[in-house]
Formats: structure tokens, sequence, C-alpha cells
């Protein structure tokens, strides 16, 4: 051969020679798969999530890992395009192996991925809201926030101690306020409860003003619903105080965070919503058995980034958490026992409530998790 | 009765942010033939500066002007770097890509400089409502409403009465003429992206505490102010002022008389309709080729 062919030859099997010495067997490790709305217009999901499970994360790896094996966190952000998610589903299945996933922060992403997961037979620990994730069961699928269901059942419920029966509903088209519309369509005539006007918006629509003049003047109402997240609510509020409408407002607990109340601004006074304990952490009785969870996850997480703590990131917490939970019940890193475990999460203490878990049952909450909220001088208050 | 008057004064508000942006456009368009899709961008830029200047404590009037001069010296910046050096060579196609380019960029450093949550300031004069024979409008509005009518009437005796107007039609008319007749076509470029940014700056201002805004906001202000040019015809100010007016009424009115489902539809439909049978939009030049 010639030197210079020589040469070459010789640098390649010198590289080849580096790389083989430099790859080690890997650490035993179990891989956690997520990906989550970190950016884009659901990123008031998504970034407090992340941010969560990769504390929680970091935690678990100081106190020696799971069943003594450190945890790999592979995190991709969706920005709740349902196609992005889609393509990372299959990649953490295909190309990063993972053991579980705990993803989809909002149902839109989630739905795509679902089949990706099925298919694999790989545990899946939803972050979204709509009822659908759960209901038909899924094997492979759980969920821990409330459902927009359940949400619509604590505000019927509320408003039927109230004495309201005729309600209007003003709807963001989203996912979200799509999906809650729905299902309060289907659950009010069960709390004696008519829906005397149906209104939407577009979720990036800047006056709501027309559709709230077409409701407060259809006759006999008496409160008005908004399902929906993001800007919208908080410009309904804000019509609903301009336009002087007094029958009360209810939202869902897609606002249930600090930034709705400074951007609706005194609007927001007096507004019921249904929401997890951890935005009154405080106010609980120290009698209630929550009251540690939810304590404790904010002091933790307002201490690791110095953000005020979101219910959406406590829905990370206890996906994490049941998680965990269900990986030292198995004992082992294989899913369908990983599956078969978190499929037996009872009596488990989380952000959200209490939750028991069964075949039927991939969300394990009940109403009672849900407290109702009122608004008084911009701060939550609980309503008895 | 009430109820009409209502959706009128809500299709003014929303006219008016549309209006608003839509005069961004006129400018950048008037002197070079490029739709500037940047230009909810500046918008953009000029509603988050002042909301985390007001945040840090400056006082809102001083915040709003900071950010309306932080903004145009955005747009200077775009056009030096991304304009200029296609030498006018290049043709509107390419600089329109440019500007959406640019306009990804900076939606991008915007997540990165400031946040990705939704935010407000506090309106000019409170938000106590108007009322006016049964309806309500916000004192906030009747800014908006104010600050188009006001940039309207500045744009109009700018392009009609003015030297430094009139260079800038030149130099969309022909460059090479413009430069043979002494107008400096570099300066006028330059000019032309800055004012578009005060415009926008200006519009942001003052539309944030109706509309929030956040990150992304650009997009769907700059998509409906784009129609609203197009509608009244792009490059005249009295088009932009009159197909903002006329799309926020067209909205309102469709949401309240017929479904709040279809009120883009109809919007947009109006829009086609329009331009097919006047493609230059309402009061759009007619454009004559010498053949």
């Amino acid at each position: 051969m010639k030197p210079m062919h020589c040469m070459r030859a010789a640098a390649l099997v010198a590289a080849a020679a580096a790389v083989a010495a430099l790859v080690s067997p890997a650490a035993a490790q179990i891989k956690i798969g997520s990906t989550l709305a970190q950016t884009g217009g659901a990123s008031f999901l998504g970034d407090p999530e992340a941010k969560t499970l990769k504390m929680l994360v970091d935690e678990q790896n100081a106190k020696g890992g799971v069943i003594g094996q450190q945890i790999e966190l592979v995190m991709y952000d969706d920005g709740a395009d349902p196609n992005k998610a889609r393509t990372f589903a299959t990649r953490l299945v295909e190309d990063d192996e993972v053991t579980a996933v705990i993803a989809g922060s909002t149902t839109g992403a989630t739905m795509a991925m679902i089949p990706v997961f099925e298919e694999a037979q790989i545990p899946f620990i939803s972050l979204a809201g709509a009822v659908v994730i759960i209901d038909p069961v899924k094997t492979w699928v759980f969920k821990t926030p409330h459902t927009d269901a359940m949400a619509c059942a604590k505000i019927f419920e509320d408003m039927q101690a109230r004495g309201i029966a005729k309600v209007g509903m003003i709807s963001g088209t989203g996912g979200f306020g799509k999906s809650m519309r729905g299902q309060c369509l289907k659950l009010a005539p069960q709390y004696g409860v008519e829906i005397v006007a149906d209104e939407t918006y577009g979720p990036k629509d800047a006056d709501m003003t027309p559709q709230l003049t077409k409701i407060a003047a259809t006759a006999g109402l008496q409160a008005v619903l908004n399902p929906g997240f993001g800007q919208g609510p908080a410009i309904v509020t804000r019509n609903f105080r301009q336009l002087g409408i007094k029958v009360p407002l209810y939202e869902s607990h897609g606002v249930a965070s600090k930034s709705y109340i400074k951007l609706a601004g005194e609007a927001a006074n007096g507004v019921r919503l249904p929401a997890a304990a951890l935005l009154i952490a405080d106010k609980l009785p120290d009698s209630d058995p929550q009251k540690p969870v939810v304590v404790g996850y904010r002091d933790a997480y307002e201490k690791a980034t110095g953000d005020p703590v979101s219910t959406f990131g406590g829905h990370a917490y206890d996906a994490f958490h049941m998680l965990i939970g269900a990986i030292e019940r198995a004992g082992s890193t294989d899913p369908a026992a990983i599956r078969d475990q978190i499929e037996q999460t009872k009596g488990f203490m989380g952000t959200a409530g209490e939750v028991n878990m069964s075949p039927t049952d991939h969300l394990g909450l009940n109403l009672s998790a849900f407290r109702m909220l009122e608004i008084k001088d911009g701060d939550w208050t609980i309503v008895k | 009765m009430s109820e009409l008057l209502q959706f009128l004064l809500s299709g003014l508000t929303v006219g008016a942010v549309y209006a608003l942006v839509a005069l961004g456009f006129t400018i950048i368009y008037n002197a070079s033939g490029v739709v500037n899709f940047a230009q909810g961008e500046f918008v953009m830029i000029g509603g988050m500066t002042t909301v985390f200047l007001f945040d840090a404590g400056v006082p809102l009037f001083a915040a709003a002007v900071v950010a309306i001069i932080v903004t145009m010296l955005v747009g200077l910046a775009l056009e030096k770097l991304a304009v200029e050096p296609t030498r006018g060579e290049a043709s509107v196609v390419t600089l329109i890509i440019i500007t959406i380019g640019a306009s990804i960029f900076l939606r991008g450093v915007a997540q990165v400089v400031f946040d990705k949550q939704i935010h407000r300031f506090p309106s000019f004069s409170g938000d106590e409502p108007i009322v006016i024979g049964g309806a309500t409008i916000l004192p906030q509005s009747l800014w908006v409403i104010g600050g188009a009518a006001a940039i309207f009437a500045g744009l109009y005796f700018f392009f009609s009465r003015s030297l430094l107007g009139k260079a800038v039609l030149a130099t969309a008319n022909n460059r090479l003429a413009a430069k043979l007749v002494g107008i400096n076509t570099i300066f006028v470029m330059a000019f032309s992206f800055a004012m578009s940014a005060a415009i926008g700056a200006i519009a942001g201002v003052l539309v944030t505490p109706i509309t929030l805004t956040s990150y992304d906001a650009g997009i769907a202000l700059a998509l409906k102010g784009f129609a609203a040019a197009m509608l009244g015809g792009m490059g005249s100010p009295l088009g932009a002022l009159v197909g903002g007016l006329l799309m926020g009424q067209i909205e309102a009115m469709t949401a309240g008389y017929i479904s709040s489902e279809y009120k883009d539809a109809a919007a947009f439909i109006v829009i086609l309709a329009v331009l097919f049978v006047m493609p230059r939009g309402i009061f759009g030049r007619r454009t004559i080729d010498r053949v």
C-alpha cells in the first residue's frame, strides 16, 4: 500500500479504538421520557411542569435514585403542537428507548401521542385536562389532572346550592375550552341546570363584548360560565365588568393561576372557579390531609425556581411520585410491570387530591379533591 | 337598540386596533412595495418593552416613550442589516421573505429577552366604562381610536404635503430615477423602517391594555392588520383606517347577530369579495404600467 493509504488506515483504526475505549458500559439507569409545552401559547402549563420534573428527578437521584438506579430524564419541547408531540413520542420510544413517559401538557398533544405509546406498550401518564384521555380507558394511558367533566360537575354543584338554574356559556374554541363546553352541555341536566346561551370566541380575540351582550340579553339569565384558558378568560372577565353584568361569573380551573388575577384586575373579584388545593395551601386547616403535601411541594418549587407555584406543576409532581411508587412496588424496569403497579395506586395523596386508581379508572380522583374558590381582593378564598 | 349600539362600539374598539396595526404597513409599502410581515413584531416589541419597564418601576409614559425608541432602533437595525445589503436589487418577493424571516427571529429573541407569559399594563385613564345610550365603551378604546386618527392624519399630510413624503413615494416608484433627482434613497429606506416601527410601537402601547400582549401577540395582529390594509388598499392611510374599522364592524355584527363561531370567517369572506371586485382594495392606488 502507498504510504498515504497506510497513514489513513492507521488513523481510522486509532480513532475507532479511541471511540471504543470511550464507550463504557452504560451505568444502570432508568430512562423516563417527557415532552411538554415548554414554549408557545401553553407554556404556562409546560414550563412549571418541566421545571417540576427536573427538580424532582434531581431530588430523587440525590436520594439514590429508584430501586438502586439513577433516573435519566429525556425531555423535549413540543410547544403544544400535536404533530411535534407525536414526533417526539416516536423518538422517545424508538431512539431513547424510555421505560415510562410523563408528558402531554395539552389535550391535543396527548391525544396525538396515545397511539404511539399504546402500540409500544410504554406506560404514559398525561398532564392534560380533557376526560377523553381516560374515558374510554386505554390500557397504557393514565392522567393526573382533574378532568374538565369534573370541573363542570363541581361548578354545577355550586350553582345548584345557590339556586341557579339558567346559565349562559361563553367558551374558547381551543381544545380545552371546546372539550369542557361539550362536557358541561352533557352534564347540565343532571344538576337541574339549563344552558340558555352558548357563545364562543377565538383564542387570540381581543374583545368579547358582542358575545357577552347577547348572553346578558337572554331572558332569565342567572349565571355565566366561561370554559377556556390563556388570555381569553382574562378578557372575558374584563368585558364582563365593563358591560356591568350583575350575575355571577364562573371560570374553569384553566385560569387557576395568579397571572389570571393580575390580567383581569379588579374585574376578577367575585369570580368563582374550581381549583386544586395547591392554590390555597396556606389557608387549608392543619387537619387537612392534603396540607403537608401541597405546602411541601410549594416550598420546594419556589425555592428551586424562584417562581410562584402553579397547579399545573402540581400535576407533574403527582405523576412523578406515582410513577416512582409504581417502580418501587414493581421492583423492576419492565414497562408492563410498572403499568400494572400504576393501575394499583391506592391512597396516594397528591397535590390534586387522594388518588385511587383501578382498571376502569385511570385518573383516580373524586370531586372532593377539587375545591370551589372565590376571588376576593385579588386573592383566592375557599367557598364554604 | 342598546344592543346594536353595543355591537357598534365593540366593533369600533376592535376595528381601531386593526386600523392602528394596518397603518403601520403603509410607509414601508409606499417606500419599496414591500409588505413588512415583521410589522406585528414591532407592535409586540412596543407593548412588551413598555410592560417590562413599567413592571420595573418606570412611570408609564416614560416607559412608553422608551419602548417606542427601542422599537425604532429595532426597525432601523432590521433595515440596515437585512434590507440594505440587498442594495435595491432584490425583488419585492425576496424582501418580503426577508421580513418574514425577521419576524420569526424577533419572536424568538423576544421569548428569551422577555418571557413567555401574557402581560398587561394599566389603562391610561382607568377602566371605568363610559356609558353611551345604554352601551359601554372603555376609555382605553377612545385612546386607541384617537391614536389611529392622529396617526392617519399625520401620514396623510406626510404623503400629500411634505417633500420627504413625496420622496418616499418616488423611491418606490422608480429607485434609479429617484436617485437621479437627488433623493437619498438609503436614507428614505432607513427612515421608512424606523417610522413604521414607531407606528407599530405606538399601536402596541395603546392596544395592550385591551388586547393583552405576549411574545407571540404579533402574529394574530399582523394577520388581521394586513387583511385590513389589503381591504382598504395597501399603502393608503385612509384605506388602512377604513379597512380596519370595517373589519372590526363586520366581526362585531357577525358575532352579535349571526354567531360568534363565524365572525372571523365573515370578515375574511368580505375581504375576498372585495378583492375579487377591486383587487387593489377600496382606496388602493391604481397602478399603471407603461408598455
